[in-house]
């Protein structure tokens, strides 16, 4: 316990106050999991139309997330907006923003990717059967999709709640930031506690994201059958 | 052949948007600089939509003052295992809070981030262990200062060097990638020989193997450092140019400024800055350092 430092952990509220900071991350990313999801699944529905106009518009968009740092785009909505437009963001709302924001498109371009890679049998047998475009999609190629989709958006989930180790930039206590608080606290008293806080800090978010990986392997072996 | 000419038109197209784009954020930006310049002219009047910051006469009506503090940086802003702000400036935001007669909400900041809390107006005080300088001035609002900081020399007991004119030809000087005291010593002495590191931690190392004669910082660094190691001399506690440390307000914000100052020459009288670092800093500095650090009633000797 003391040569990792450990007992720190213990020390007044200091393990009650990482999972409250545990808990912040978590609701910053599992809202702007829920939003992406929604929102991703329609843009990769866009995405797939044929129109030159609508294909560039989709383009610049995921390129400019691909391109912007997660951090720019954070002190871009929490500051930018309030210097351009005059908006008072609060910092949580800025971080689910940005996070939706960076989510729907590479969630968007994941359905694009699942949807156009559906053989094209399955919408000409679809079709052949009398269905509306409409019906077709809903029953036959999304299904389908989805089917593909699993194992790489849950890497997306679990990456979108790792990286809000990024917003206490913009002033937002999530766990990473506690725990460097409870270490620099104890700096004096016990400076082994480095290892402590982040092997901690490790097993939290192995902790939290472990189960999206469990769901995954259920989803995909019982639709393998 | 068809489909590069239509990469091409989507490259030429995507361009085009993003540059639109990058100068309609630059053109509002401009707006918006010059806007609240021509407010600050027409200062007085507070209601002004456009300015970010709130005035005192706001802070007091609203009941709640947003302070940007440091929350991992001990002895100055940290927080303790009770969930509680602690450290030399925050025991000055609370006086001040007390004294305002609010409640208060501190706001955990980064050192990268503080300029733009205030330039956004999201807090209304930043008291983060923030050094003057010219640059940030241009941006912020710095009022009386409350502190020293300048450079320091640690080096083993076996030799302690005490002036820089000690070292010999093949003497080297260890400093940290990007402070202060590598610009410092690059300019000033340019034929010391320095051993650079990127971390603390590597630096700290280096000393204690004997790579290097010297390790030079910010003297609050090198005399914990040498407070918590022994066989560890501070020989050079103040060195080059003395920087100072003050609190910060958006840029124009003159009541809430002035309110400061007056209330920092007020706290002079009963040495309140002299408490502050027996109750914070003398832990860590002991009372040695008391004089050298601290400055009261905002008036650098």
């Amino acid at each position: 316990m003391q040569a990792l430092g450990l007992d720190v952990l213990f020390k007044g509220s200091n393990f009650l106050r990482l999972l409250e900071g545990l808990w912040k991350a978590l609701g910053i990313s599992l809202i702007a999991v829920a939003l992406s999801i929604v929102l991703g699944i329609l843009f990769g529905i866009v995405m797939t139309v044929r129109n030159p106009v609508v294909k560039a518009v989709c383009r610049v968009y995921l390129e400019i997330v691909r391109i912007m740092p997660q951090m720019v785009l954070l002190f871009l909505v929490f500051f930018g907006t309030t210097r351009v437009f005059g908006w008072n963001l609060n910092a949580e709302a800025a971080s689910v923003i940005v996070f939706t924001f960076w989510g729907t498109a590479e969630m968007g371009d994941l359905v694009r990717g699942a949807v156009t890679g559906v053989p094209k049998h399955q919408y000409e047998s679809a079709f052949a059967l009398g269905m509306t475009k409409a019906q077709a999609y809903l029953t036959v190629i999304i299904p389908l999709a989805i089917r593909q989709l699993i194992p790489q958006s849950m890497n997306l989930i679990t990456r979108m709640i790792k990286t809000t180790s990024l917003v206490m930039m913009i002033g937002v206590v999530e766990v990473l930031k506690v725990s460097q608080q409870i270490i620099e606290a104890n700096r004096m008293s016990s400076p082994n506690a480095v290892f402590g806080l982040y092997l901690t800090v490790f097993i939290l978010y192995f902790v939290a994201c472990w189960p999206f990986s469990l769901l995954a392997k259920r989803l995909e072996r019982k639709w393998s059958n | 052949m068809k489909k590069s000419v239509f990469v091409k038109v989507l490259a030429i197209l995507t361009a085009a948007v993003l540059l639109l784009a990058s100068f309609a954020g630059c053109a509002s930006n401009e707006n918006t600089a010059s806007e609240s310049k021509a407010s600050d002219a027409s200062q007085t009047d507070s209601s002004a939509s456009n300015v970010v910051y709130r005035t005192l006469d706001e802070i007091k009506s609203s009941g709640k003052i947003k302070i940007g503090v440091f929350s991992d940086k001990n002895p100055f802003g940290y927080v303790d295992e009770n969930g509680e702000y602690q450290g030399y400036d925050v025991y000055f935001a609370n006086r001040l809070v007390k004294d305002l007669g609010v409640e208060v909400e501190f706001v955990s900041t980064e050192a990268a981030s503080r300029v733009e809390f205030l330039e956004t107006g999201k807090v209304d005080v930043v008291l983060a262990n923030f050094t003057v300088t010219d640059e940030r001035a241009e941006k912020v609002d710095f009022a009386l200062p409350y502190m020293n900081v300048a450079l320091g020399v640690v080096s083993p007991d076996s030799r302690v060097i005490k002036s820089l004119d000690e070292l010999k030809a093949d003497d080297e000087v260890i400093v940290i990638t990007g402070t202060t005291a590598e610009t410092y010593l690059t300019e000033k002495y340019p034929n010391i020989k320095l051993q650079k590191y990127d971390t603390y931690a590597n630096a700290k190392t280096a000393l204690e193997n004997g790579q290097a004669a010297a390790w030079a910082n910010d003297n609050t660094e090198v005399i914990a450092y040498a407070l918590q190691n022994k066989g560890y001399t501070v020989g050079i506690p103040e060195l080059g140019s003395k920087d100072t440390i003050a609190p910060a307000v958006s840029k124009g914000n003159k009541t809430l400024l002035d309110w400061i100052n007056s209330e920092i020459e007020a706290l002079g009288k009963e040495n309140f800055f002299h408490a502050d670092y027996e109750a914070t800093l003398a832990g860590t500095y002991g009372k040695d350092y008391e004089e050298k650090l601290v400055v009261e009633g905002g008036k650098v000797e």
